[in-house]
């Protein structure tokens, strides 16, 4: 069932490649397609039974290049299943969104259904070459989205995402590879890796080639100082692709911090804690100040993803500090993972729906500029009320789920290294940066490119709404997400502290 | 919990659902239906949620589901909350009654928001967590954001709105941290479990809590958001200043109490800052001459005593505190916004003589006048010298304190009332000066008004000391004869020099000059410490921001960019050394190779079959890549090139597996 999730949109691109299919066919494909595999995430939600430490739900094995060690190993447990969810949702709204594409529409469904088997692979494997080629496959992926279908200077921007995450991509290909060298027997088997972790106890080896999975993944999530490529990214792509690089692509990075760098480095990863919590906290704040500082709407989205990876970079550091070992302190451990897992998915509903709303703006007047719109709440009441809320969210309002996730870190993080507690400002700040957004294009007297600016259409409006519904079903009632989460995160901190 | 109380249990979680869910509907629902009716649908909701709150505030509920952090979504009406609970969807309810009396208030989406602020307080008001808490309490402040900014096209209002909001998050920050500190000190985030953390963290949840109190109550330093708050409609300024809001900031810490006392410092912080604010912004509404101005800054003055109460752990006289300024404070916002909208302007100037103008109301006002000044017998007199009997058992200075602070009271209460009940001047000056009046003032606004006014004059009952030992909290010992005589001397006094001064304006205005002028000013200006926030924090960081945006554009980005180039120049200068040396050495090299063979085969008489053959082989390979070289058939020549090297590796390889160890 899994393997049928993943590869089921990639056979459906295929199709759309062949020839005689029709532009319209190719849009509602997408729309059908990216819809089925939500109800199969939710069917796959509901039998779901956590599996337990070291073990994965719907796993599935088979040979693949047995002189390597290296099979085609997937599962889900309560760390993927979060984000496969989540990829299913936004890959749908993307579609909804795309319904109005005029530029090749074919080729962009088929291009995005593929991305989407490559970004559920990541999520499911349990290979780390798998997962490699996944993971390597996803950036071609995203590189063709912003060189084909993004403006501005889409090329110069997309090759920077390319070369720039492909250079982030090697450093992790090197310390694979150390693990696999350091393995016994050679394996790249996720399960086995960290059920075995071969660097443990390794000393400078095991720290060295962390350094090397851990700079691959920075680049990838990004963390300051490896962000710079994020924002033309962003503002060049067309508004589904800077969904899917934002709401899912950055998820790759900060998955893989759990996923392989704590479970398979334990000793290592706690060695390097500190400097993971300095790098989350000086990313929290130069995320919000310099998005503060934005003319440009989605470049500041673009800084705030910074920002709120950051908040997961503090959570998954402060779980590698084990204090005095005492409950209180593995409570808070367990408390900031969860809280870090639940930020991936609450990021990619609420930065899904911010760039959502970027791409209807971009879509009435080809510019981002701040200081172009105002007093939008009179002209497009419905795009008002969806970017009010969007914006509460992301500011970390209660009752959005970003609250849920970060009151999760921060009570975590602080009970276990109490100078986090300077990254609270991040969340002032990014309640400064989401008001002056909402300020300079909602409210004042109808101005500059408001003026015929139409409300949002009804295949813009529905993706945004939808995001955020779940957002604010997360913030109100987030037993169901947090009892996934949770025991995987309890596993997690429990391999952390061998 | 029994069969007998569930009609409690299922109401009281409804009680919070219920105006929150027809709040959001008639924000998203935009139909000709919603608009007409929105209005009264929102005094009829919240007043239906007024008269069920009654049956869980007598009856005791609590009702929990599943949140977060292992703590639950959870309301109970234990401690203060029986009481708070019913004031605050009363006074809602009378303050959407008046609304519904204009235009601009009865819309869908400012009744929408109404009804969601009031949500957010009443679950504010019932949390049993802290994950509940701050839901409840942060979303009243961004819904108090969007009512204060209600008039977008006006980007001053929405930017009062904005400082308010940021200014109440900045102090919620506390709240973040106090949570950290419940899961660190192992409590199951419980707001009743605090006071039993042990240790360091136990200072840092109390700290947290404080400091989160203190923003909301408006008290020192953080009071300067409230004179921006003033910028919303008055039904707005009517709430948020008389029962929600301000008031849960001082409620949240008569809940806490036992927490600030346990850790032997917050509570003398909490008391001491409630004294000083009640003094100090007493004396900023003294110098306003804005009718809402003075009201706001009388509440966080009023808010005071009852941050004194939390402190000296006088929490019922804090709690009948709260409940008689609500019903005061909501009666005059109201009266205030009346007014406004009779005659176009709040000045006092403006309102000379207005309660002559409109008896009934002005009776109302300057009966909730009489009680803010501290009047005996009406509600606040009471309510307040029971906190300052609480208070001087605790110290004999803090009494001291609080008694100037009623002596303010009495000030701003009577300069106000003196300004309404004068006689009318000929010609008001500034009429119609913020908005064009309609000289009439609804009746249905003064019949809302009635039930607070009624409030105004007789609750100050709660401190009759039988029924505020049956309050919930602790009871100070009632206050004897003496101190009842002092403060009612305080008031008369201070009432009678402040009338008199007020009603000879002109001997007034001579004294203002030189220090007394600018001490006025800086009062009139709320201690200018809106302005020194924005010199001292705002625009600082704003000169961050941009200093931290250039630096990622010029510097981080452009090291990229600059390793980019160098990697390219690096690859450039590669490849002239493949050109000019690698090949040319190839070329050399065979050229050599050829002419080693030929001395070899030279010198040599013998001819080995083995060096003939080397040398054969060499002068072949030679003259291919020659050949190749310089046909121009560059990919023949890499194609060799990589063969070779690959060659060279596989050799290299087989050499290494056949002599490792293994």
């Amino acid at each position: 069932m899994l393997s049928l999730l993943v590869f089921l949109p990639v056979v459906a691109a295929a199709l759309l490649l062949l020839p005689g299919v029709s532009d319209r066919w190719a849009r509602w494909c997408f729309v059908g397609v990216t819809a089925l595999e939500t109800v199969l995430v939710v069917v796959m939600w509901v039998g779901y039974d956590s599996p337990g430490t070291g073990a994965l739900a719907y796993e599935q094995q088979r040979s693949w290049i047995p002189g390597i060690g290296a099979s085609y190993h997937v599962g889900l447990d309560g760390l993927s299943l979060p984000l496969v969810a989540m990829t299913c949702v936004i890959f749908a709204a993307c579609a909804v969104f795309a319904l109005a594409e005029r530029q090749r529409p074919r080729l962009q469904a088929a291009l995005f259904l593929a991305l989407q088997t490559t970004c559920l692979g990541v999520f499911a494997s349990a290979d780390l070459v798998l997962f490699f080629v996944f993971f390597d496959l996803s950036i071609v992926g995203m590189y063709l989205s912003i060189n084909g279908w993004g403006h501005g200077e889409r090329r110069r921007s997309a090759l920077m995402f390319f070369l720039y995450t492909f250079l982030g991509s090697l450093a992790l290909l090197l310390g694979f590879v150390g693990l696999y060298v350091a393995s016994d027997p050679h394996t790249f088997d996720m399960v086995a890796l960290a059920a075995d972790p071969p660097l443990q106890g390794s000393g400078a080896t095991g720290v060295l080639v962390l350094g090397a999975v851990l700079l691959g993944l920075a680049v990838k999530t990004p963390t300051v100082p490896f962000h710079t490529w994020l924002p033309p990214a962003h503002t060049d792509a067309p508004a589904i692709g800077s969904v899917v690089l934002a709401g899912v692509m950055l998820k790759l990075g900060t998955y893989g911090f759990v996923r392989i760098a704590m479970t398979m480095f334990p000793d290592a990863w706690r060695d390097w804690a500190p400097v993971l919590i300095v790098v989350g906290i000086v990313s929290v704040l130069w995320g919000a100040l310099v998005a503060l500082a934005q003319t440009d709407l989605k470049r500041m989205i673009a800084y705030t993803s910074v920002n709120h990876m950051g908040y997961i970079l503090i959570g998954l550091g402060a779980a590698g500090l084990l204090g005095d070992g005492s409950a209180a302190t593995d409570e808070a451990r367990r408390t900031a993972i969860s809280g870090a897992v639940t930020q991936m998915v609450s990021h990619g509903l609420l930065t899904g729906a911010l760039f959502l709303i970027a791409g209807v703006v971009w879509a009435r007047h080809q510019d981002y500029g701040l200081d172009r719109y105002g007093g939008l709440a009179t002209r497009a009441p419905r795009f008002a009320t969806l970017f009010v809320l969007a914006a509460l969210g992301s500011l970390g309002l209660p009752g959005l789920s970003g609250f849920v996730a970060e009151l999760q870190i921060f009570a975590g993080s602080i009970a276990t290294a109490p100078a986090v507690a300077v990254a609270l400002l991040g969340i002032l700040l990014m309640t400064a940066v989401m008001l002056r957004a909402v300020q300079s294009l909602l409210t004042g007297p109808v101005e500059g490119l408001s003026s015929d600016f139409t409300d949002v259409r009804t295949r813009e409006w529905v993706p945004v709404a939808g995001l955020l519904a779940l957002s604010v079903l997360i913030g109100l009632a987030p037993s169901f997400l947090l009892d996934v989460i949770e025991p995987a995160a309890q596993s997690v901190a429990a391999l952390v502290g061998r | 919990m029994s069969a007998g109380v569930s009609l409690g249990t299922v109401l009281l979680p409804a009680i919070v659902i219920g105006p929150a869910l027809v709040g959001a509907l008639l924000i998203l629902v935009r139909t000709r239906l919603v608009a007409a009716t929105a209005g009264w649908v929102g005094a009829v909701t919240v007043g239906l949620a007024a008269v069920a709150s009654v049956v869980p505030a007598v009856g005791g509920a609590t009702a929990s589901t599943d949140f977060m952090l292992g703590a639950e979504l959870g309301v109970t009406t234990s401690g203060p909350a029986a009481v708070i609970l019913p004031v605050i969807l009363a006074v809602a309810a009378l303050v959407l009654l008046a609304a519904t009396a204009t235009t601009e208030t009865r819309e869908a989406r400012f009744t929408g928001l109404m009804l969601l602020f009031t949500a957010a307080a009443a679950l504010t008001v019932l949390a049993t967590s802290l994950p509940t808490l701050l839901l409840g309490w942060e979303v009243m402040g961004a819904a108090s954001y969007a009512l204060i900014g209600y008039r977008y096209a006006d980007r001053r209002r929405v930017g009062s709105g904005a400082t308010a909001f940021l200014t109440t998050r900045a102090a919620d920050l506390g709240l973040y941290l106090a949570t950290a500190a419940a899961l660190a000190g192992g409590t199951d985030l419980s707001l009743s479990s605090l006071a039993s953390i042990e240790g360091g963290w136990r200072d840092v949840a109390a700290a947290g809590i404080l400091v989160a109190a203190l923003g909301k109550a408006a008290q020192l330093p953080f009071s300067f958001w409230l004179a921006r708050a003033m910028d919303g409609p008055s039904p707005v300024s009517s709430l948020l200043h008389s029962a929600a809001m301000v008031a849960l900031g001082g409620y949240l810490l008569l809940q806490v109490s036992p927490l600030l006392a346990a850790t032997g410092w917050a509570d003398d912080a909490a008391a001491w800052t409630g004294a000083a604010t009640a003094v100090v912004l007493g004396a900023v509404a003294l110098a306003q001459t804005d009718l809402k101005q003075l009201l706001a800054a009388s509440t966080a003055a009023q808010l005071g005593f009852v941050v004194l109460a939390a402190g000296v752990g006088a929490t019922s006289a804090g709690t009948a505190h709260l409940v008689a300024h609500a019903a005061v404070k909501a009666l005059l916002f109201l009266a205030a916004g009346a007014w406004l909208e009779a005659l176009g302007s709040k000045r006092l100037s403006t309102l000379t003589g207005a309660a002559r103008r409109w008896p009934a109301l002005g009776l109302l006002a300057a009966v909730a006048l009489l009680s803010l000044a501290g009047m005996p017998p009406l509600a606040l007199w009471a309510t307040k010298d029971a906190v300052l009997a609480g208070s001087l058992e605790h110290s004999l200075a803090l009494y001291v304190v609080g008694l100037l602070g009623s002596a303010m009271a009495a000030g701003y209460a009577v300069k106000a009332l003196v300004i309404l009940v004068s006689h009318q001047p000929d010609v008001a000056p500034h009429l119609d000066e913020e908005e064009p009046g309609t000289r009439t003032v609804s009746p249905r606004a003064t019949f809302a008004l009635v039930p607070l006014g009624l409030g105004a004059v007789a609750l100050g009952l709660l401190a009759w000391p039988p029924v505020l030992e049956s309050l919930p909290g602790d009871a100070p010992l009632a206050p004897a004869a003496w101190e009842l005589a002092a403060s009612t001397a305080v008031v008369v006094v201070v009432g009678a020099l402040v009338a008199s001064l007020v009603r000879r304006p002109s001997r007034a205005d001579g004294r203002q000059r030189g220090v007394g002028a600018r001490l006025v000013s800086w009062l009139h200006s709320w201690l200018g410490l809106e302005a020194l926030v924005a010199a001292m924090v705002v625009r600082p960081v704003l000169r961050a921001a941009d200093a931290a945006a250039r630096l990622d554009d010029r510097v981080l980005a452009r090291g990229v960019d600059l390793a980019a180039a160098v990697a390219l120049r690096l690859a450039a200068a590669t490849a002239r050394l493949d050109d000019g040396f690698l090949a040319r050495g190839v070329d050399r090299f065979s050229t050599g190779t050829l002419q080693a063979a030929h001395t070899t085969a030279r010198g040599d008489a013998g001819l080995s079959a083995t060096v003939s053959g080397v040398a054969l082989g060499a002068r072949r390979a030679g003259r291919l890549v020659r050949r190749s070289s310089a046909s121009g058939q560059l990919h023949v020549y890499y194609l060799q090139l990589v063969a070779g090297v690959l060659l060279t590796a596989v050799v290299l390889t087989v050499i290494l597996l056949v002599g490792s160890p293994r």
